[in-house]
């Protein structure tokens, strides 16, 4: 600690210089933890599947329908403890940038398999009597204001409701749920099933996946296997994975996002190496003098190397702190597009490290430098 | 009185290229704890040369520099720094003090190789400074200081560690005559009221006036009839 008022006003040296570099690097890190954190919030819903669950879809396409009679017989396999559906409502509220991920389903089946999903039994029973109800996700309530009782009207980009000949379907909110260890999850909403079979145009007794909970995850695959085999040669053959597998495919029919953001941020910390290293490198060729003095005084080649690398750490971890946290402010305002409220604190914690990797690599060969310095040449001017 | 600084069959060669120089020839030199000897000669006769030697920035070719009781010619580089930190103060002719610290900071800087607290550094640079005659500018930065200013800081960081040596080159050479005058009555005064032992390298007859004794140097030997 006693050398950091040396290295304090050392970076400060040129103010200009030290605060163009500085801002370069707070934009790196800003970009580093807006698109990691981006990048964390796919991959939480992978993290996150739940083991004890499979999904099976048809194995043609995760949009071919698949007919509702094969519940019985999926619920038939050994190690299966519950089975429930969903489909694919593809709604909207008011606006398609109001994506709502509405689904339909037989709400106790679902909550068997699906018990993260929290709803209070008296919600629960509202949603059964009422035809048209509406179970929202805390965060999508919060978002458009909505109250208990208040009827809505989605659209669906799938669905014609054979009654009024749109794909303008009305709800009626009766509760909410939340998503025990995942926000992002609240995004949706439930509702019944028959509501959407009933006044569908076609497709009907038909369900988008089915989500199958097991009783011993170690047996997934077996179990799996077995509800392939239940429908092989039928005109519905099914496709079973984990939820993980499933989880996967589905982001990477969005686009690989991890090679995209590693490729950007792998070019943004290339071009800054250059850049923090050419700095720091003019820096200590423009202080040889100073360094000369230092080691005049008594500072070894090693404490006046410490001192450089040290100078390059203090940089960039200032600029890596304010980019950083600059990025968990502004974090939050993308709640409503990937539905995460906070920047990762692992995304920090790695940030850090690129930091801490960045100093040593562009510190390195000014430190080098300063320590090969010979007092007698660099006082003389050679 | 015992020698502080004893040279004995020191050479001192540069290679530049293939060439190689010789800058200084067999040369034998005791300094005795407590003179102020003044090293002077025409520009490259080695006076530098023999000064960095003594002040352990160097090494010689050839020969054994013992300086306050030290064998510094075989020490490593590590244990040579850490023995200047604790045996020498060093004054240049362009005093060279840190742009980007005050006077205070610039005078604390040979103490953080030391183990004292933060309280007794800032004390002692203070009263290395009130030595100097400029505590009253402990605040400012090299560039709000005039030159003969710029090197009383310098003499005080050189004093503050309180060195067994004070080693000068030149220290005057970027002064007027006034304040030449000043400089060189401060090391004056450093000498005969502290005790300090100081060894100046000038072209300035005047400036080695204020010496106890004065050395030539041509060739790289000392002239003997100079030499006391």
């Amino acid at each position: 600690m006693k050398y950091f008022p040396l290295l304090w006003a050392t970076l400060w040296r040129k103010k200009a210089r030290t605060i163009f570099t500085l801002l370069s690097i707070v934009v790196a890190f800003l970009l580093y933890g807006m698109l990691q954190g981006v990048n964390a919030a796919f991959h939480l819903s992978i993290d996150n599947a739940n083991v004890n669950r499979l999904i099976v879809t048809s194995k043609i396409s995760l949009t071919e329908p698949l007919p509702i009679s094969q519940q019985q017989q999926i619920a038939s396999v050994p190690g299966v403890s519950g089975v429930a559906f969903a489909v694919w409502f593809g709604g909207y509220y008011q606006e398609p940038k109001n994506f709502l991920f509405a689904t339909p389903v037989n709400i106790d089946d679902y909550l068997h398999v699906v018990p993260e999903a929290k709803i209070a039994p008296e919600q629960v029973e509202a949603l059964k009597r009422t035809r048209t109800g509406l179970i929202v996700g805390a965060t999508q309530m919060t978002k458009y204001g909505w109250k208990v009782g208040q009827r809505i009207s989605l659209h669906s980009t799938i669905w014609v409701n054979k009654y009024d000949g749109t794909s303008d379907w009305p709800f009626d909110i009766v509760g909410t749920y939340t998503f025990s260890g995942d926000e992002s999850q609240e995004q949706g909403a439930y509702f019944n099933y028959n509501y959407l079979d009933e006044a569908r145009t076609f497709g009907g007794g038909t369900v988008g996946w089915w989500i199958v909970s097991v009783k011993d995850p170690h047996q997934s695959a077996q179990i799996a296997a077995r509800i392939d085999k239940l429908f092989e040669n039928s005109p519905d053959e099914t496709k079973s994975q984990s939820e993980k597998e499933f989880t996967q495919g589905f982001m990477k029919q969005m686009g690989d996002i991890n090679f995209i953001v590693q490729a950007i941020l792998g070019a943004v910390f290339f071009t800054l190496l250059f850049l923090t290293g050419n700095t720091m490198m003019q820096s200590v060729r423009e202080r040889i003098p100073e360094l000369a003095v230092l080691k005049t005084l008594g500072f070894t080649d090693a404490k006046v190397t410490v001192l450089v690398l040290a100078e390059s750490l203090l940089l960039c971890l200032i600029a890596a702190a304010v980019g950083l946290g600059l990025a968990d402010l502004l974090f939050p305002m993308l709640k409503n597009t990937i539905g995460v409220v906070r920047l990762p604190s692992r995304v920090i914690l790695s940030g850090a490290s690129v930091a801490v990797v960045l100093a040593l690599a562009t510190g390195g060969l000014p430190a080098l430098r300063a320590r090969r310095l010979v007092i007698v040449d660099a006082l003389a001017g050679r | 009185m015992n020698d502080i600084v004893s040279l004995s069959q020191v050479a001192k060669r540069y290679t530049r290229g293939k060439e190689s120089v010789e800058v200084l020839h067999s040369l034998d030199l005791k300094i005795a704890q407590g003179d102020f000897v003044a090293l002077m000669g025409p520009s490259g006769s080695g006076k530098t040369t023999l000064l960095n030697l003594i002040g352990g920035l160097d090494r010689p070719s050839d020969g054994d520099v013992t300086v306050a009781g030290e064998r510094i010619d075989r020490l490593s580089g590590a244990a040579l720094a850490r023995w200047r930190a604790r045996h020498v103060g060093f004054i240049f002719q362009f005093y060279n003090l840190m742009p980007m610290l005050s006077a205070q900071a610039n005078v604390e800087l040979p103490l953080l190789l030391t183990s004292l607290s933060a309280a007794q550094r800032r004390q002692n640079a203070q009263t290395a400074l009130k030595i100097v005659g400029l505590d009253d500018r402990a605040r400012h930065k090299p560039n709000e200081l005039s030159g003969g200013q710029q090197q009383r800081v310098a003499i005080a960081r050189a004093l503050v560690a309180d060195p067994t040596l004070l080693v000068c080159d030149e220290p005057t050479g970027d002064l007027d005559r006034k304040t030449a005058d000043e400089v060189l009555g401060l090391l004056q005064t450093l000498n005969r009221e502290h005790g300090k032992t100081i060894v100046m390298v000038t072209h300035d007859p005047k400036a080695a006036e204020y010496a106890r004794r004065q050395l030539h140097m041509d060739k790289g030997t000392l002239v003997p009839g100079n030499t006391p």
